[in-house]
């Protein structure tokens, strides 16, 4: 898969992106909206498509939307239990927390596969990216369970890190 | 059938409603900034977009939209929280820790000495 697109296709992704949420937002096929539509999303994406998106089309890539449909499963099943973990603890009479903050090396090369994964450390409870230093991760985890590099790894990024290098660092 | 679906919206509403006041009663019950932040904002993801599902169900036309607002959220949430986190520790608020593990002071310290 190619990872860095021309700059056209880059252009014209943001600009499909951005007609999508037009219409999303409008819902009607009336002919001014659609124009209007057309011209002021034109305008956005050719001021911003080159902080918009570094991949362009190539997101679109058959294997591509399989591995993201893999990803979004992962990422919601893991939502899920550390909701009801997270909610278990504010329940318990104790409030069993240990709080601290760990850090990690992650194996992801890009730098947008590597913000993916903060926020989706972010994203699900109990874990708080607080800082990304190139490729050290500082995380505020409410309940650690270990100390040791490889077992916070483990915890905390492995499942959706062996997804995102199948997305994105191939 | 629609029935069902009417079902299925109270069904997420309901469990959206939990998990916003399971949020809520986190942020009173825990014991510092960040893992007030930790209940506050994230137990209230799945609340929010959950909640936000079931109006999908109950309302099949705005489906479209209320889609666009779970992916907002799900987009900007870790953002703000992130910068609320980093935020605060570089205004030197120590993390409660009952074993006073923090990988993030050494980054810190070692910035404070290049200055």
């Amino acid at each position: 898969m190619k990872n860095k697109a021309q700059k056209w296709g880059r252009f014209l992704y943001t600009w499909l992106i951005l007609m999508i949420v037009w219409y999303s937002y409008t819902v009607s096929l009336a002919s001014a909206e659609l124009i209007t539509g057309i011209i002021v999303t034109g305008l956005i994406a050719a001021l911003n498509f080159t902080s918009f998106t570094h991949y362009g089309f190539s997101l679109f890539h058959p294997r591509r939307i399989l591995y993201i449909l893999q990803f979004s499963f992962v990422f919601l099943v893991a939502l899920v239990k550390s909701n009801i973990q997270v909610a278990k603890i504010v329940i318990n009479p104790k409030l069993p927390v240990n709080p601290g903050i760990v850090k990690f090396k992650t194996t992801l090369k890009s730098d947008f596969a590597k913000m993916v994964l903060a926020n989706t450390i972010t994203l699900t409870p109990g874990t708080l990216t607080v800082d990304l230093i190139g490729d050290e991760f500082y995380i505020h985890w409410l309940n650690m369970t270990s100390h040791d590099e490889a077992a916070i790894y483990e915890d905390i990024a492995a499942d959706f890190e062996k997804v995102l290098i199948k997305i994105f660092d191939k | 059938m629609g029935i069902f679906l009417v079902y299925f919206g109270y069904f997420f509403v309901t469990i959206g409603a939990i998990f916003l006041f399971l949020g809520a009663l986190g942020i009173y019950r825990m014991p510092d900034l960040y893992t007030r932040l930790q209940a506050g904002t994230k137990a209230s993801t799945l609340g929010a977009m959950s909640l936000i599902l079931g109006v999908a169900f109950l309302e099949p036309d705005w489906w479209i939209k209320l889609i666009i607002m779970i992916l907002f959220i799900a987009f900007s949430n870790p953002l703000s929280s992130h910068a609320i986190a980093r935020g605060s520790y570089k205004h030197n608020l120590k993390p409660f820790s009952k074993e006073q593990i923090d990988a993030y002071e050494e980054v810190e310290e070692s910035k404070e000495e290049q200055e």
